[in-house]
């Protein structure tokens, strides 16, 4: 216990030494990005920790994600839903059909070539209707004011509503894989996900008139009680309260403002924590667990081991959709062009490991430890590079060596992942 | 309605291509599905260590080049590749001894392997974007065509023209080659036999004295020679870019796995399924359409499936078709 405490201590006198020493405007910024890292981890630690599921696709869930959050608060364009919105829903109702037809037909008919025959048909009528309904419609909405909109919008609703959507979005992707490659080989999970997430984040880049693709959807509205900048610099209630203990205001809102975030995204952990501690304390989480440890006998035991794994599959998916659309709410904006499965998938992989997988709060301890590692030295990285190289004569080299520093990064997480696996491979607070 | 023409058409923009293509898959396929026999886990870590073999293989060029060394028509990377080899061979002997070693001895599970070989990748692709960056690197020289379009239409006096690149010839004669080498390496030669044996059953391998460090070892070393060769031919054929491999890693996991996880034969009809399939569904058919049909049937579209920005999307959708109906892949492969 005493070392757990000393542990997270530690973290917390990181995070503090950040603010002294550099500022403390980046200090939140780190911690509200590792916070969110932090409950991806946690969703990874249901599938990993708790079931023994490998998931590579976590970029493609935070991603689903942030796309929830264009859909539900994004401000509506009547124009545009007038221009094709109909044409739209219309040929992915028909798209969805085709499919569903083509599974009733598979399950009902009898197997032969009359089978495979009809399949066919209905897959390739489908996919030709679909594409007469579809692409004229997404031409009428990308013409649409395209340097502004050329896009469907949102509805307008409150961004904390587009939070569990995004979970809801997650948790249908991570049905339809789990349907598909759960009960095979655990490998094929790992390859399943890994090209969901490329599938998914290629469909954000070029479906302009979901997200407006690369040119990226901006000003999106922030969650309910964080404020804006410019408003509260106007605040009198705030400008009284700056003067009073002689505050520069302008940069005390920013910093006000990011104490919202981090106080919003710590509920949601400490929520997520609470819920999966119960889980992993219930029958329910000591049966996974055995699941894991034994899948033969479990199954013996009378128990669905696929249908397990799906259910804590979609869970853990869900728990990273959530993290993805308070991600891009955050943000304010959604940058298909930005998700990178070293940065969105790998590196919650390394968080997992390093903390202890299977143990929540080591999870948690590895995602705020790794995280502030990997943005601090986003931060400093360049200096140190500098610093290294200062005795160097200026060169090729040198400015090599001082562009390539981001670079080092990945080659440091390698080798802390390779290094925690070989050394310690239960984690820095192992399961109990 | 011009046959001769729509077939030319498609040779052009569809055959050609796709016989490249597919043999870069094929050749990394070999690799994945290699390793997965004999290791026993799927190698995260092969699409860098392909980018790994290529950045070596692009720097020695670079080194070549500034000696005024050349290979004449074909490209100078084809000299420097033997070297490569060697060097990404040592390298991936050097992560088995530091890295995976450990894990075999233990017998540790599959999945932990997996993530192991996730940490091996992190680590290339580092050292990777360390020595040659992110850019997009072109490093083909001499001969550009074998047939080029403009020649082929003055042979045949035909509207359309048929172009052959000078790296896809050397792409289709090297997989060749290698693949040929590889089998009567695996079917005829003792250290072949015993990989095999080991693959099949390690218990009773071990049992009539099979020495399983050289097996490890001989496997890890073809593995580094195909995943280097498989990469030089892709980036010779189109160019080099670490995301770009890192991105192969899917195709290439595809085509081990629709042939059969485990087996080389499987792996290499797995690499052209795939690769026919992406080029057919992201060519746009509208030009041999013209030619076919009748002129009042001519066709205002482009006839494309899909736009080849969802090139990955074809490879992952044959994946999971093969993942529901026949788990063990075309040619029986070694577990579900």
């Amino acid at each position: 216990m005493s070392r757990n405490f000393f542990l997270f201590a530690a973290m917390a006198g990181l995070y503090a030494l950040t603010g002294f020493l550099l500022s403390w405007n980046v200090s939140l910024s780190i911690l509200n990005t590792a916070l969110l890292a932090t409950i991806m981890a946690l969703g990874v630690n249901m599938q990993w920790g708790y079931a023994g599921l490998f998931n590579t696709g976590v970029m493609g869930f935070v991603a689903l994600g942030g796309l929830a959050v264009v859909l539900t608060s994004a401000e509506p364009t009547p124009d545009a839903w007038a221009a094709g919105g109909p044409g739209i829903v219309f040929g992915l109702l028909l798209g969805a059909a085709t499919i569903a037809a083509a599974i009733f037909a598979w399950k009902r008919m009898a197997a032969g070539r009359l089978r495979t025959l009809v399949l066919l048909a209905i897959l390739i009528g489908g996919f030709f209707l679909f594409r007469a309904v579809f692409d004229p419609a997404v031409t009428a909405v990308e013409a649409n004011n395209p340097a502004t909109y050329g896009n469907l919008g949102g509805l307008g609703l409150p961004s904390l509503l587009a939070w569990p959507v995004g979970g809801l979005f997650a948790a249908l992707a991570a049905w339809a894989i789990g349907k598909t490659a759960l009960g095979l080989r655990s490998d094929y999970l790992a390859i399943a996900t890994l090209g969901i997430a490329e599938i998914i984040t290629s469909v954000l880049r070029n479906e302009d008139w979901l997200d407006r693709g690369v040119k990226n959807v901006l000003k999106l509205p922030r969650p309910w009680p964080v404020p804006y900048e410019v408003n509260l610099q106007q605040n009198p209630a705030f400008l009284d309260f700056t003067t009073r203990w002689e505050l520069d205001p302008v940069a005390t809102s920013t910093i006000f403002v990011k104490l919202c975030y981090t106080s919003l995204f710590a509920a949601v952990l400490l929520i997520a924590i609470w819920l999966t501690e119960r889980a992993l304390k219930s029958p329910w989480g000591r049966m996974m667990r055995a699941i894991r440890d034994n899948e033969v006998a479990a199954e013996a035991m009378g128990k669905d081991v696929t249908r397990r794994h799906l259910q804590v599959f979609i869970l853990g998916s869900a728990l990273i959709g959530i993290a993805g659309a308070m991600m891009t709410s955050m943000d304010g904006q959604l940058t298909p062009g930005t998700y990178n499965p070293l940065r969105y998938t790998f590196l919650i992989w390394v968080m997992v490991i390093v903390g202890g997988s299977g143990n929540n709060w080591g999870t948690v301890l590895g995602g705020l430890l790794i995280g502030w590692l990997w943005l601090i030295v986003e931060s400093i990285g360049p200096a140190i590079m500098g610093g290294v190289t200062a005795a160097m004569a200026d060169g090729p080299l040198k400015q090599h060596l001082v562009d390539s520093a981001p670079h080092m990064r990945l080659l440091s997480m390698g080798v802390i992942l390779l290094l925690v696996l070989r050394f310690s491979p239960r984690g820095l607070i192992p399961e109990k | 309605m011009d046959v001769l023409n729509a077939l030319i058409t498609f040779l052009n923009f569809v055959a050609v291509p796709g016989l490249a293509y597919g043999s870069q898959l094929a050749l990394g396929a070999l690799g994945v599905t290699l390793i997965y026999g004999i290791l026993r886990f799927s190698n995260f870590a092969h699409g860098d260590t392909m980018a790994f073999g290529t950045a070596i293989t692009i720097l020695l060029t670079w080194w070549f080049q500034s000696h005024g060394i050349s290979f004449g028509v074909l490209p100078t990377a084809l000299l420097a590749l033997p070297f490569a080899i060697a060097a990404t061979a040592g390298v991936v002997l050097l992560t088995d001894r530091v890295v995976y070693r450990f894990y075999r001895r233990q017998k540790a599970a599959p999945s932990i392997l997996v993530i192991v070989s996730l940490g091996v990748m992190f680590v290339m692709n580092g050292i990777v974007r360390l020595v040659i960056g992110v850019d997009e690197q072109n490093f083909a020289d001499g001969g550009r065509f074998l047939i080029s379009a403009g020649d082929f239409k003055a042979a045949t006096s035909l509207a359309e023209g048929l172009a052959i690149k000078s790296t896809q010839a050397i792409t289709v004669i090297t997989a060749v080659v290698v693949v040929a080498l590889l089998f009567w390496f695996l079917q005829k030669t003792r250290t072949g036999k015993s990989m095999r044996a080991f693959s099949d059953n390690e218990d009773l391998a071990l049992l009539s004295g099979i020495n399983p460090d050289r097996v490890v070892q001989v496997t890890w070393i073809i593995a580094a020679a195909l995943a280097t060769i498989a990469g030089v031919l892709y980036g010779l054929d189109k160019s080099f870019r670490p995301f770009t491999y890192y991105q192969l890693l899917l195709p290439i996991f595809a085509a081990a796995i629709v042939g059969g996880l485990g087996n080389p034969l499987g792996a290499i009809a797995g690499g052209f399924v795939i690769a026919f399939s992406e080029v057919m569904v992201t060519y746009a058919w509208k030009k041999v359409a013209t030619y076919v049909l009748p002129e009042s049937l001519a066709p205002d579209s482009l006839l494309q499936l899909l736009s080849t920005d969802y090139k990955l999307a074809v490879s992952f959708v044959i994946l999971i078709i093969v993942l529901l109906f026949a788990p063990t892949g075309i040619f029986k492969g070694k577990s579900i």
